[in-house]
């Protein structure tokens, strides 16, 4: 029995071990609420690692759709939300959940088809005009159907065209629930057209038969914005830090920096805090 | 096909060039189910033998009602998990959503009842032949109990093993209470549903690979482990 | 203890009675064979004797001073070993009685040795052959001194010779000073190793004779049939 005592004692001790966390962890550390688009184009693990090495403050994204983002910064789990949904992110605002909104950077969406393109839209510079065609010809078209900052991009330009899709859609609307990624790999396999973000479709890598159809339209414009979550409402909302992240973010050397990251020559996304009226 | 060559020849490269963030994945998905396991074992064990050997009203029910939460969906077990974690949720404020020990806690609700409803049934079974000659001896029930535990120590490690392949292979739970943050919360599933959406299939597949490796040791070990106590003590 | 006073006792389940308001006394001194054909209940007489079953009606009582579970001890028609050496099986019921560590790992030995197996202490139980556990056994059940030792069928699946080692020992252990009573099936062993019977038939305690003149001259139909049943040369 004395032997099985020290295996056993051994084991527990070592699952003690393994159980500790490591004892130099950062306390020091913000959680960002932002989106898919950003976080699998690469753009945080570029942007980041600049911002943790000139304050010390770790910044934890946690990437979900838009609307799951401000969702929780209404519950009070993120200290700082990023998103791009102007109309999402000022409600947010009017209803108390945020301090005040910064824009940030700009990118554009593009439509993506296959090359095949049934729907005859390739090359074209309306995007309203494009998806008509699309619903014309039932050529399949992928949603993300998530309540996402694309997603509502996407219902805002169906609107644009007329089209209430909610009521007017068919077989060929495939309604997804997913995020950027999974959206564009079952457009890629089922060779359907799909709005995706530019720096998401940069970096993206499982293309298949895909290429952009559709871009330059104005309506494709895809502005992201930054907001503190309101104290007053979560008492625990680390403010300070919160409010550093979004000062340098938008501070001259910040924006230098989302300026720098690019796929190969492509840049990704376009620093404009300075811009009215976005 | 070209994928799966693609990904094994990824594995190998990531495997060979011990890639940082890598190694770091992999120690985290150790970490966690690793603990999760433990837990799950220290309540379901003691459980399972309890109601074996055990006699009162409602057994039966119980036993069901065990045996269904063997299938509890992770993905929900995640989501209750972050409600009640979550800052507007009932203990928020003790901070540990998107930590690892919101991990550690989601897979042990997931594991324990696999620990303690197979254990049930082992310990259950090796009593039946047990009961009269324990009494005899003088054995009460928590003696019995803890006979049994021993006596059953190695269809019990197979036990903690199948909850232990459960943790690591599930990524519902994990990627809910986790967010699957980078560096913090990232694990080896979380990391190929990540590299999945992002649509590098062969490093997801090549991660896959180094995750299945890692669990087919594991259990190799712990076999060679059990056969050699088991020519010992019979 | 002694004697064990049994008044009235009936034992039945699902309405089915199996021991039929039998009335006896269990003294110090002769070594007690209860006999009788399969189904006639001997094993729950047993038993209810030992305390493993409570009577559905009437009273099992010692009336004697010291109660006390380990001052009788009951051998299994199989050997219960435990996953463990052969002296720890020894030492396991040496605990119970709260012998203390240092104690109990002397006597097991000791008893091992004196019913020949000092070679196999150390080897796991369940290896052993049949008849090395029922020794084990048997020397499991002496270890604790008891005052009154239960033994039901503990020949029935051995050969002769292993049996004959077994009728040795148990009268190594009545010579210790220890009771002994026993069931059997077996109108040899009966002989041998009783010096009084108690014959059952049906649940029913039909007849209770000194040895000699029970297989001389019957009293009861029942145990003369019995009798001439299971010597077919006579």
């Amino acid at each position: 029995m004395e032997m099985s005592r020290r295996v056993l004692l051994g084991i527990a001790f070592a699952a003690s071990m393994l159980a500790a966390p490591p004892v130099a962890q950062a306390q020091k550390f913000i959680t960002v609420a932002s989106t898919t688009s950003t976080e699998q184009s690469g753009l945080f693990k570029h942007l980041l690692p600049i911002f943790e090495k000139k304050t010390g403050i770790e910044v934890r994204v946690v990437a979900l759709g838009t609307g799951q983002s401000l969702d929780m910064g209404k519950r009070g789990d993120a200290d700082v939300v990023f998103v791009h949904a102007r109309s999402l992110e000022e409600k947010f605002i009017a209803e108390g959940f945020g301090v005040k909104r910064f824009p940030v950077m700009y990118n554009d969406f593009v439509l993506v088809g296959p090359k095949s393109d049934p729907a005859k839209v390739a090359g074209g510079k309306d995007i309203t005009a494009a998806l008509k065609k699309i619903k014309a010809s039932s050529a399949p078209f992928v949603s993300r159907g998530d309540r996402s900052g694309t997603h509502n991009a996407e219902l805002r330009l169906w609107k644009q065209a007329g089209i209430d899709i909610a009521k007017e859609k068919g077989p060929w609307y495939r309604d997804t629930g997913q995020g950027m990624g999974p959206a564009l790999n079952s457009a890629s396999s089922m060779n359907g057209y799909i709005l995706t973000d530019r720096g998401t479709w940069i970096s993206f890598k499982n293309r298949g038969d895909l290429t952009i159809v559709v871009e330059g339209d104005k309506r494709l414009f895809n502005q992201y914005g930054v907001i503190l979550v309101n104290p007053a409402k979560h008492k625990h909302v680390k403010k300070d830090m919160g409010q550093a992240f979004i000062n340098w973010i938008v501070s001259p050397e910040g924006q230098k920096a989302i300026a720098g990251y690019k796929i190969g020559s492509d840049q990704l996304f376009f620093p404009n805090a300075n811009a009215k009226g976005v | 096909m070209n994928e799966i060559f693609a990904a094994v020849g990824e594995a190998g490269r990531m495997i060979a060039r011990f890639d940082a963030a890598v190694v770091d994945i992999v120690l985290l998905s150790l970490r966690v189910s690793l603990t999760a396991v433990l837990l799950a074992s220290l309540i379901g064990l003691p459980l399972g033998a309890a109601i074996a050997v055990g006699r009162f009203p409602g057994r039966r029910a119980l036993i069901v009602l065990l045996n269904a939460l063997m299938g509890l969906p992770p993905v929900v077990v995640g989501l209750i998990v972050y409600l009640m974690l979550s800052r507007a949720g009932p203990l928020g404020e003790f901070g540990i959503l998107f930590t690892p020990g919101a991990m550690i806690i989601a897979q042990t609700i997931l594991i324990a009842p696999i620990v303690a409803a197979l254990s049930r049934q082992v310990i259950e079974d090796t009593w039946q032949e047990y009961r009269e000659q324990l009494r005899s001896l003088g054995a009460g029930p928590a003696a019995s109990a803890l006979t049994l535990l021993w006596d059953t120590r190695f269809s019990l490690v197979t036990i903690v093993l199948a909850g232990f392949g459960r943790a690591a292979a599930e990524v519902g739970a994990v990627i809910i209470v986790g967010g699957n943050i980078d560096g913090v919360t990232r694990v080896m599933t979380t990391a190929i549903a990540l590299e999945t959406s992002k649509g590098d299939l062969p490093l997801a597949l090549g991660l896959g690979i180094i995750l299945i490796t890692l669990v087919l040791s594991l259990n190799a070990a712990a076999y060679w482990v059990k056969e050699a106590a088991q020519r010992r003590y019979g | 203890m002694l004697p064990l006073v049994l008044n009235n006792v009936c034992f039945a389940v699902n309405g089915r009675t199996i021991i039929d308001r039998v009335s006896m006394e269990i003294t110090a001194g002769p070594r007690t064979v209860i006999l009788g054909p399969n189904g006639a209940g001997k094993s729950v007489l047993m038993r209810l004797c030992h305390g493993l079953l409570n009577p559905t009606y009437g009273s099992v009582a010692w009336h004697g001073a010291a109660n006390g579970r380990n001052r009788q001890a009951m051998v299994f028609q199989r050997p219960v070993m435990l996953r463990r050496s052969a002296v720890a099986n020894i030492a396991y019921g040496l605990k119970l009685a709260g012998v203390s560590a240092r104690e109990r790992e002397l006597r097991a030995r000791d008893v091992l040795e004196a019913v020949d197996l000092a070679g196999i202490a150390d080897r796991p139980a369940r290896v052993l052959s049949g008849g090395e556990q029922q020794r084990v056994a048997l020397a499991r059940a002496w270890a604790l001194g008891p005052e009154v030792l239960f033994l039901d069928e503990p020949t029935a699946n051995l050969d002769p010779g292993a049996t004959r080692d077994i009728e040795s020992l148990i009268g190594q252990i009545r010579a210790g000073g220890t009771k002994i009573v026993m069931t059997t099936h077996n109108l040899g062993q009966a002989k041998r190793l009783g010096d009084e019977i108690l014959f059952l038939s049906q649940g029913r305690l039909v007849e209770r004779a000194p040895v000699d003149r029970f297989f001389t001259k019957p009293a009861s139909a029942e145990a003369e049939a019995f009798i001439r049943g299971e010597l077919p040369w006579k």
